[in-house]
């Protein structure tokens, strides 16, 4: 922890690259985790692919996706990237109650999502749609259950930030550790417009 | 200081700006697919096209909106996105091209097997 300030907040150009000592090397390496995070996705989607009709004269596409659901889904998912956005605002302004109170917003978001998803997987299991039904459905549950767990990920990793302001504030540790934490988050956004898209929409419209 | 306002669209930090445009166009990017499917004002071929094109659009807005992916970003970022997207397109075309001819030489196996 040398000269770098990041709990104060600076807007020159000129001084992007000095704090990319630190700074810069935790969000890299955070970074590159996402990317290998992406290949996990991926091949998730690549098998979801190869199973996309092995239906085993089971439930299709058609019979069991509701597209407003999930349009609601999509919906609460993206408002929690704009109300992230905010709170990282606040952060970067030093602001410590409008982060905390953003980061709540967007946790309450995460949550809805989140519980949705467990509903819409219980009540496919319930009718007999379940992960053991056949090759394709194994391939959606494992596809967007591991997108679930990656949220749900996210709203414990929140959590612990929303702790961690309350105790200490506002400083160059947890700006950075909220900083990556945005950067996952966003990113679980971009997985699901491959969800939503490939699966649930080139489902329907197959 | 003096180049606040300036350094604000351009930062990866701070301004209301780039997430309030990012969320419209990725609204409207949302909105586009879902709306012409639920409608049924789309099939076959045209539908995949407008769904996968407004996907990599939407995604594109993500990186550069939410992400702050542009200019100023430091090369390694960029190598390591632009390596990862060449992993995904030997993933997603290696397993399609490998499962899908294997489907297909295995066909003629079927009424020697049954």
């Amino acid at each position: 922890m040398n000269s770098i300030t990041m709990g104060v907040p600076h807007h020159g150009h000129h001084d992007d690259h000095e704090h990319h000592d630190q700074f810069g090397t935790v969000q890299l390496g955070f970074w590159i985790y996402l990317m290998t995070d992406c290949v996990l996705f991926c091949t998730l989607f690549a098998t979801y692919a190869v199973m996309s009709t092995a239906f085993d004269g089971g439930p299709n596409p058609h019979t069991i996706f509701e597209l407003p659901y999930v349009a609601v889904e999509t919906a609460l998912l993206l408002f929690s990237s704009l109300t992230y956005g905010i709170a990282m605002i606040g952060a970067h302004q030093g602001k410590r109650g409008m982060t905390m109170g953003w980061l709540l917003v967007t946790a309450m978001f995460g949550l809805g999502f989140l519980g949705m998803e467990i509903h819409e997987f219980s009540k496919l299991i319930a009718e007999g749609a379940g992960p053991d039904r056949s090759g394709w459905l194994s391939s959606f549950f494992t596809l967007v259950g591991t997108h679930g767990l990656h949220v749900t990920s996210g709203l414990v990793w929140m959590t612990v930030m929303l702790v961690q302001l309350a105790k200490s504030g506002l400083n160059e540790t947890t700006i950075r550790r909220l900083t990556c934490l945005s950067l996952f988050w966003h990113f679980l956004d971009i997985v699901w417009i491959g969800v939503f898209s490939f699966v649930y929409l080139m489902g329907v419209s197959a | 200081m003096s180049a606040h306002s300036h350094s604000d669209a351009h930062a990866s930090h701070g301004g209301l700006k780039p997430y309030a445009i990012g969320f419209v166009l990725a609204v409207l990017l949302t909105a586009l697919p879902f709306g012409a499917v639920m409608k049924g004002m789309v099939s076959g071929v045209q539908a995949v096209e407008l769904i996968m094109g407004t996907a990599v659009v939407q995604i594109l807005v993500h990186l550069h909106f939410f992400l702050h992916i542009d200019r100023k970003t430091d090369r390694w970022t960029l190598q390591a996105l632009f390596f990862t997207i060449f992993v995904l397109g030997v993933i997603v075309s290696g397993s399609l091209w490998v499962m899908f001819h294997l489907n297909h030489n295995m066909m003629p196996m079927m009424p020697i097997d049954g």
